[in-house]
């Protein structure tokens, strides 16, 4: 790669140096100017058709599509010269001309970027007299519904599919002012990765059904996270309402998923507000359990495991963070540790590498087999009677339950209360991973934060909290006051994840040693 | 020759010679006629000799934008590996354009000997010839002449016996007039819509499949072997003695309110205006000439001062303020409602953009609907103003020119013609309309 050429050129009067083969569009970026564009998308073939990113190139004879438009040595470019401005405005009201400008009905309004723009630099009137062009809307399959008349015809949604998904369903059907996008007849949006189109949609032509009418943009809380529904590990933005999650999106890594995140993924959020969630501590009293105080129910925990052999059975959806205290409590009782995990097809999208819908359906495999514990179809195969068994967060079947009453007593650590269990001892709430931050490892061995999206039910608490708290108990030393601390101690005790940092890791991550190594090589 | 009518004398039949001979229409007929023998001499010179004498010939592209053809095979570089491939583009397809039907109708095999020296000159294999899906005949006949031509072995693995292979398969298209650009030729060629590409890549470095591509227009193609006939030099006397840039004859297409339409062929630098009222015969009785459209209807129209002094050569339709084109030549005389005539050409343009770039997509629809209405008598002066600043939005920003092909007789017209659109917003009505029709 050495052998790159440097260009340097000069973009609204800032220095700017980047590598041959860059378009002016990226290259405005790295140097902070935002050139308006609709067509153009990082993740996708250049089709320059909007022409919204005409820019001022000195000396050449027309304006330049910025995206189209490679770096050349010595160029002045303007973004914001009258000549480009104009051109954009133009732009702009040929949009509008037949948009029926219904924003306070359409769902994109807050995140449209024909608003923005229009906001930003657009005219404040029309001229257009005629009656506007009109199609009905179209339910596109899937989770997906078109409205052509807010459609703009940028194509980013064609090109995904026939480009990035490679299974051609959408196309440009009619011409001129009627053209709008058309769906090949007997096919349907249903490729697992096709949700993406409405990420993809400048506007508000194609939207989730999912969505739709849900909330307004404004009114949405955005947190930086992964996506936990299987062991890729997307890179996602939690969207809250009111302490409700409506929405997760695809947040851009290039190193994980690009720009995009499969439907399965995307669309299983519901039990992130999951209905009879623990929101209190529990311990036995007579036969029955009853509320407790934090310092009864953890003290009842503490006493019951004392002594005992453990049989954790933990939940791959724990943070790296949680299973590594997990560990220290398996370690600290001679027991054992074992999870199981939930499988489905895999789906991958063939226009991004190593990236798929994995077979694995849950978030951190691969940091619970790291973490020492047993990845296994039956995870209460080793129980003893006279064993303690610490149920955390673990997805009860009717078969486990049969083996999980031989144990002697049960403690469990979750944010449900899996019911049939008899002799639970202590129960600790806990929040789930959009309550708390932690970080999670991927299938290639990439360290990812997560961060917390919303508040925890009642006096749940952070999963890490709830372990130090009883790992202090047992008489283990655990001083810790935020999650980062807990990664410091999984960092220094795990060879594999030597000198990450909350810190290093950043909001994209960084892969564990062994698989930097292999990444390394690879490169 | 003026076909359908007999030829004028001041004509200078090259191409049209053997228009409405329907011998020459055959592989028998067109050999008796001299056909092939520019093949056989081509195929005994080296590509870089042929390419040579076509530059020398000053032959210009005659598809409308007049770029030097043996400056446009030069760019394809041989040896480099990569297969390389001649298109002629017979989409012909601008309004008031109809010179390449003549010649695939009437002298087929002159444009499979065309295609087949261009194939052998840059390097290719394979020509396509790619057809107006509304030119049926000419298509029947182009078809019909390639099959013989390939089977008396003209074309082919082994063509005209030297062991070299050029090859001509003739390709319909659906019918749409972006397809006569030649990046959407491409496409529509290759099976995928008919959208022009964004360049670069110009054809000639990635093209057809992607691999390098020449492509000319019917007549560019079949001005050739007269060329390697007759010589760059004979060809080169065809001009202005003022002005070589401009070489060799120009069929040209005329229609529209005028005593003789048809094709005419004539010498580059010809006067307009004994070309309109000698050879053509001037207005209908009665009439009296108000406008022409020199080149298709992409170009400026001209008013009859203009094209009078006018000559007819690239530099001079520039220089009276318009473009030579496709040389489809459209005649408006007195009793045609300019407003009337400007808004048909925009329909066009508005049904035919391929709707990739905005400001057509929308521009041309637009401009279209205000000047529907305002021959409807419902316009206003602001409209004037808006289709003025939505011509100069659709000029030069995008793709390809469809956009700035409407805008141009729409700001042309109204900078010559305003009196006839103030008439129209002022009356509200068209003053050409009866009273009684009104």
């Amino acid at each position: 790669m050495a052998d790159v050429k440097t260009i340097n050129l000069t973009i609204e009067g800032r220095p700017v140096s980047v590598a041959e083969g860059t378009s002016l569009l990226e290259a405005a970026r790295t140097v902070g100017v935002l050139i308006p564009h609709y067509c153009y998308h990082p993740g996708l073939p250049v089709a320059g058709v909007c022409r919204m990113c005409l820019v001022e190139v000195e000396k050449a004879p027309k304006l330049a599509p910025a995206c189209a438009t490679s770096v050349a040595e010595g160029q002045i470019v303007h973004v914001h010269s009258e000549k480009a401005r104009e051109a954009r405005k133009g732009v702009l009201e040929m949009l509008l001309i037949n948009h029926p400008l219904d924003c306070p009905i359409c769902d994109q309004a807050g995140e449209c970027e024909l608003q923005d723009y229009t906001f930003q630099e657009g005219r404040k009137d029309s001229r257009y007299q005629e009656p506007k062009r009109f199609n009905p809307v179209e339910d596109f399959g899937g989770d997906i519904m078109y409205v052509p008349n807010r459609c703009i015809l940028c194509t980013r949604c064609v090109r995904f599919m026939d480009d990035v998904a490679e299974d051609p369903v959408l196309n440009v059907s009619e011409r001129g002012d009627r053209a709008y996008i058309g769906k090949f007849e007997e096919k349907d949006l249903t490729h697992p990765w096709a949700g993406n189109v409405v990420d993809l949609c400048p506007v508000g032509a194609l939207l989730s059904k999912d969505f739709l009418n849900k909330a307004r943009a404004w009114e949405l809380d955005r947190t930086a996270s992964v996506c936990p529904n299987c062991t890729q590990g997307c890179n996602a933005i939690i969207e809250t309402r009111d302490n409700v999650v409506v929405r997760m999106r695809p947040r851009a890594n290039p190193d994980v998923n690009g720009h995009f995140l499969c439907d399965v993924g995307r669309l299983d959020y519901r039990w992130m507000n999951g209905p009879n969630r623990l929101d209190l501590p529990k311990m036995q009293q007579g036969r029955v359990l009853v509320d407790a105080d934090w310092d009864e129910a953890l003290g009842i925990a503490a006493a019951t495991i004392r002594g005992k052999r453990t049989l954790v059975v933990a939940s791959p959806m724990l943070s790296n963070e949680a299973l590594h205290l997990l560990s220290r409590l398996v370690k600290a009782t001679g027991g054992k540790g074992t999870f199981r995990v939930k499988t489905g097809p895999e789906a991958p999208l063939p226009g991004v590498k190593d990236l798929a819908l994995r077979t694995e359906r849950a978030a951190n495999v691969a940091g619970a087999e790291l973490m020492g514990f047993t990845k296994t179809d039956s995870p209460f195969a080793g129980l003893g009677s006279g064993d303690v068994l610490v149920l955390v967060d673990h997805a009860l079947t009717d078969d486990d339950l049969a083996a999980a009453n031989r144990a002697g007593a049960t403690v469990v650590i979750g944010t449900t209360l899996p019911a049939g269990l008899s002799n639970v001892v202590a129960v600790l709430p806990i929040t789930n991973f959009t309550e708390e931050e932690g970080t999670f490892t991927n299938l290639r061995g990439r360290v990812q934060r997560f961060l917390q999206a919303k508040a925890a039910p009642g006096l749940a608490r952070p999963s890490w909290f709830v372990l130090a708290d009883l790992l202090s108990s047992l008489g283990e030393s655990t001083d810790y006051f935020i999650p980062s601390d807990v990664f410091a101690a999984l960092a220094s005790s795990h060879s594999e994840f030597a000198g990450l940092s909350y810190d290093t890791l950043g909001l994209r991550g960084l892969p564990v040693v062994n698989a930097a190594q292999t990444a390394g090589e690879a490169r | 020759m003026g076909f359908p009518h007999t030829p004028h004398a001041r004509e200078t039949l090259v191409l049209s010679k053997y228009f409405g001979d329907r011998e020459a229409i055959g592989l028998d007929g067109w050999r008796k006629r001299g056909g092939y023998a520019a093949l056989e001499k081509a195929l005994g010179m080296t590509p870089a000799e042929i390419v040579q004498v076509v530059k020398d010939s000053g032959l210009r592209g005659r598809g409308g934008a007049g770029f030097p053809t043996g400056m446009k095979w030069s760019f394809m570089k041989p040896g480099d590996g990569k297969p390389h491939y001649l298109c002629c583009n017979a989409d012909e397809s601008e309004p008031g354009t109809f010179k390449d039907r003549e010649i695939m109708r009437w002298t087929p095999h002159a444009l499979i000997e065309g295609c087949a020296i261009g194939a052998y000159a840059i390097g290719a294999e394979t020509a396509y010839i790619y057809i107006r899906g509304e030119f049926t005949e000419p298509l029947a006949r182009m078809e019909a002449a390639v099959r013989e031509a390939r089977a008396a072995g003209i074309i082919g693995p082994n063509a005209m016996g030297t062991g070299k292979r050029v090859d001509v398969w003739v390709h319909k298209g659906a019918g749409a007039y972006i397809c006569g650009e030649e990046t959407a030729l491409m496409n529509s060629l290759e099976g995928r819509r008919g959208n022009p590409r964004i360049k670069p890549p110009f054809p000639a470095v990635a093209g057809v499949f992607g691999q390098p591509t020449t492509i000319n227009n019917v007549e560019t193609l079949a001005a050739v072997p007269h060329i390697l006939v007759n010589g760059a030099e004979w060809y080169k006397k065809f001009a202005r003695p003022d002005n070589p840039k401009s070489t060799g004859t120009k069929l040209w297409s005329v229609c529209g309110n005028i005593v003789r339409p048809g094709n005419y062929e004539v010498v580059m630098g010809f006067p307009f205006k004994d070309f309109l009222y000698d050879l053509c015969g001037g207005p209908l009785p009665g009439r009296k000439f108000k406008a022409v459209i020199p080149g298709g209807s992409s170009v400026p129209i001209m008013t009859m001062e203009e094209a009078e002094a006018a000559v007819m050569d690239y530099e001079g339709m520039v220089a009276k303020g318009s473009m030579l084109g496709s040389a489809g030549c459209i005649v408006i005389d007195d009793a045609q409602c300019m407003v009337k005539q400007i808004g048909r050409l925009a329909r066009f343009y508005a049904h035919e953009s391929c709707a990739q770039c905005t400001q057509c997509r929308e521009g041309t629809a637009w401009t279209t609907k205000i000047m529907e209405r305002i021959e409807a008598g419902q316009g206003t002066m602001e409209d004037l103003d808006t289709l003025l600043e939505i011509g100069d939005n659709m000029t030069g920003k995008t793709i390809c020119v469809l956009s700035d092909s409407c805008a141009v007789p729409v700001v042309s017209g109204i900078q010559k013609w305003r009196h006839e659109f103030e008439a129209h917003i002022n009356g509200k009505r068209c003053p050409f309309r009866s009273a009684a029709a009104a």
